[in-house]
């Protein structure tokens, strides 16, 4: 693996519940000022706090590059709504969108909606799959150049450029196109934890962005590995997914007891990867693991934000510059572009045109 | 005299061929659209709703503005650009389950400080739920029970929390939902966000009687409005609500002009735009229920008669009896000699308030004077532009009358509409 291959970095801004728009903006800038690729913001029915998409869209006109990440659930929401919210965002955001496709397993979750028993992990993800899958059709299902604005002919749109999508998934079915015209990314960026089982297939065929948890750069090279084996059985080019490491990160008491060897004895926090130690450390320690070509970058989740954001940007991401492993400056505008993803191009209008052309 | 400003949307209001018309999707047109409400102190900014793309005889209809984004995703960015204006989503109640949409809500509410609405629509037709899970199981009679029992157990997760700030579990076992557990937002600033709906039927009154703050009409002239206006606020007593419970909006367009004569004649030019030979075909089509693109725009209306039960058209609601429809027509075509694109133009514009700013204000106020409506949502035929000269030229005669505010008293959009927060039942 080269070791000059970009270093991806992204944050979470979660944290204890917040209700009102300044503590999540404050952190997001404070994101955008380390040029970090995007910040995520995890949602579950069923613990506090409010919608994750919503309060990122409510801080994107007050953002200028920073990618924005909220994890929706497929496991209650309706694959059109997961579609047509996550397109918006996009929208709103001028190409900044991607969203963390989660499910949800307990039955407490399942009764808030009343619709569905709870489910095991694996049908769970096979449907999350599906609803990629089917939000990517719809995100295609407008053609860029679908509205033309014809004066001679009256028409707004061209709708030979407009498709429905006709999918029949084991779940639900979607009829299209989308209500939302294609968003400005083409698609925006899907990101999945491909660490268990269950999530890897989804990972493989649908995630643009795959989050490891694992304690050493071998364990983390292994689920890549076993990923890009599996997106390239679906026909995708392994070189278009990003791998980042999942890590906890603790760094209150960064001058007195650093801890930062994980290899030399993590602990996890939940299901969770977890490094404490100070800022210089957990720059060694992502200096290492990218060295080693095991993962592209890390998703960092600081265990206080207000305060261990800070020390990551303004200690561990300044040393990273420091060292011209981090870029100073985003040199583009989209997330696709911040993590050297290339806009797809929609299926149908390929298929269109390739038809055309025989 | 309430105001508020429509998102113009997926009709033919929009004249997109206009040269100042601008994107329809692009977040800055909703963005200038939101602030120059804001400037003009309107109570809120209005997001219509449609969950498939309508079709005109199977294909998808191409003549007007299509395509937008999702509501709430784009309220909740406005929220960011604006202070005190209102912001209003319409999201449909069958296609939706009570803990997301009410989760999603009072997030709203949270992140724009009090500001937080919902128009509750109701289309059930099968067509549209071709998009879901659901979908098109609900029988039409049924579409009101439900939404009525979606916005009571919304404000039951509503009030699960105590206003100070404990969360108490909930549970609601009901005809279409059977809910338990907890709800994960606190109490909003608005302690509910505010109900809205849209739609004319008897069950439509009735619904918006017991549960909305404020309700979305079509009936704009004088005297449809004020037949209305009585019917819907004698309503309320029997649910212990008082008339200014229930805040009367109708959607109107409006044209203005230097001088009252200007202002016609660019109302006769923007009907013209909006109603193209093309256009002209298709709505007759749409009251007619069939394939009627051999007949000429400027020739006169087809001799027989509609096709009851249509489904030429598809995602967009059929008002009133085709029958009647096409009889109505027909007299205006009769009396006037009207051609079909006339008969069209003539027939279908919504009320429209046209005249000099002055002759507008005077025509708005004598409206709420005479018990036809609280106020209006006004819907631009311009996207973003559209609502300027209404700001800047009408909105100050109105506000030296006294008719309407110069400056937000308070900053939720209840407090604009001068209605008290819900009474927490816990
Ligand atoms: C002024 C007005 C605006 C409406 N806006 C929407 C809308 O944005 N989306 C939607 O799906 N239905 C909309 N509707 C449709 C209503 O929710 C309802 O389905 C329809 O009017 C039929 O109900 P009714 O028989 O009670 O009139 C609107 C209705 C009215 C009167």
């Amino acid at each position: 693996m080269t070791a000059n291959r970009p270093l991806h970095l992204a944050a979470e801004i979660g944290g204890p519940p917040h209700y009102d728009a300044g503590h999540y903006l404050a952190l997001a800038r404070l994101a955008e000022r380390g040029t970090l690729d995007f910040v995520t913001l995890g949602d579950s029915f069923a613990r506090p706090g409010p919608d994750a998409l919503a309060v990122l869209s409510r801080i994107a006109p007050a953002t200028d590059r920073v990618g924005l990440v909220p994890t929706v659930t497929t496991t209650h929401t309706e694959p059109f709504h997961v579609s047509s919210a996550v397109a918006t965002l996009d929208w709103v955001s001028r190409g900044r969108a991607g969203w963390n496709a989660e499910v949800s397993t307990t039955e407490a979750e399942a009764r808030l909606f009343g619709r569905r028993s709870a489910a095991p992990a694996a049908a769970l993800w096979q449907e999350a799959g599906e609803t990629a899958d089917v939000a990517a059709r719809l995100w295609d299902s407008w053609e860029d150049d679908a509205e033309i604005r014809d004066t001679a002919t009256g028409r707004f749109i061209d709708r030979d450029r407009l498709h429905y999508v006709d999918f029949e998934g084991s779940t639900f079915s979607v009829r299209g196109p989308a209500i939302v015209p294609r968003p400005p990314q083409g698609r925006p960026v899907t990101v999945i934890d491909g660490t268990g089982t269950p999530a890897r297939e989804p990972a493989a065929r649908h995630a643009d962005v795959v989050h490891i948890r694992a304690t050493t750069p071998e364990q983390a090279a292994a689920v890549r590995d076993d990923v890009r084996r599996r997106a390239a059985a679906h026909g995708r080019d392994p070189a278009d997914l990003r791998f980042l490491a999942a890590l906890t990160v603790d760094l209150g008491d960064a001058e007195t007891t650093p801890e930062p060897g994980l290899e030399s004895g993590p602990r996890f926090a939940g299901r969770d990867s977890y490094f404490r130690g100070g800022p210089v450390d957990l720059a060694e320690l992502i200096t290492r693991w990218h060295r080693s070509g095991a993962v592209d970058g890390f998703h960092l989740t600081p265990i206080t934000p207000a305060r261990d954001l800070e020390r990551i940007v303004n200690g561990t991401v300044a040393l990273l510059q420091h060292r011209s492993l981090f870029r100073t400056f985003y040199p583009g505008g989209t997330l696709r572009e911040h993590l050297g993803l290339t806009r797809p191009a929609s299926r149908y209008a390929l298929a269109r045109t390739a038809g055309e052309g025989a | 005299m309430h105001l508020a400003a429509h998102f113009p949307g997926v009709n033919n209001t929009t004249v997109w061929a206009d040269a100042r018309s601008e994107s329809q999707i692009d977040f800055s047109s909703f963005e200038h659209l939101a602030r120059t409400a804001e400037r003009g102190k309107f109570d809120f900014f209005f997001l219509a709703e449609g969950l498939r793309l309508r079709e005109h005889n199977g294909r998808i209809h191409d003549l007007d503005v299509v395509g937008r984004p999702e509501s709430l995703t784009v309220l909740n960015a406005l929220a960011a650009v604006t202070d005190r204006l209102g912001l209003a989503a319409t999201v449909n109640a069958t296609f939706n389950e009570p803990y997301e949409l009410a989760r999603r809500l009072a997030t709203l509410d949270h992140l724009s400080d009090g500001r937080a609405a919902w128009n509750v629509v109701t289309s059930s037709d099968a067509f549209t739920g071709e998009n879901f899970r659901r979908g098109g199981y609900l029988d039409r009679a049924d579409r009101y029970t439900r939404a009525a029992e979606f916005v009571a157990t919304a404000r039951e997760l509503w009030d699960s929390w105590t206003p100070d700030g404990e969360s108490r579990p909930f549970a609601h076992h009901g005809r279409h939902f059977a809910v338990s557990g907890e709800f994960t937002v606190p109490r909003s600033p608005q302690g509910h966000p505010v109900v809205i709906q849209a739609g004319d039927s008897d069950e439509g009154r009735e619904f918006a009687a017991g549960a909305a703050d404020i309700i979305f009409t079509r009936h704009g002239t004088l005297e449809a409005g004020r037949e209305f206006y009585a019917d819907v606020k004698a309503r309320l007593a029997k649910y212990g609500r008082r008339p200014a419970d229930l805040k009367i909006m109708p959607g109107v367009t409006f044209v203005l002009g230097d001088t009252d004569e200007e202002a016609q004649e660019n109302a006769a030019e923007i009907r013209h735009q909006q109603i193209s030979p093309q256009n002209a075909l298709l709505a007759l089509e749409q009251v007619w229920g069939r394939d009627l693109s051999g007949y000429d725009p400027d020739g006169p209306l087809p001799a027989s008669d509609p096709v009851p039960d249509s489904d030429l058209v598809q995602g967009r609601v059929r008002h009133g009896d085709p029958l009647a429809v096409a009889a109505r027509w027909r007299a205006v075509s009769e009396a006037k000699g009207l051609s079909i694109r006339q008969t069209v133009i003539e027939t279908t514009g919504r009320q429209s308030f046209i005249g000099s700013p002055r002759t507008v204000a005077a025509q708005l106020t004598a409206f709420t004077e005479a018990g036809a409506a609280d106020g209006f949502i006004l819907v631009p035929h311009l996207t973003p532009g559209g609502l300027d000269d209404f700001v800047d030229r009408v909105v100050p005669l109105l506000q030296e009358s006294g008719t309407f505010r110069s400056e937000y008293t308070g900053s939720t959009l209840r407090s604009h509409l001068g209605q008290a927060d819900p009474v927490w039942k816990g």
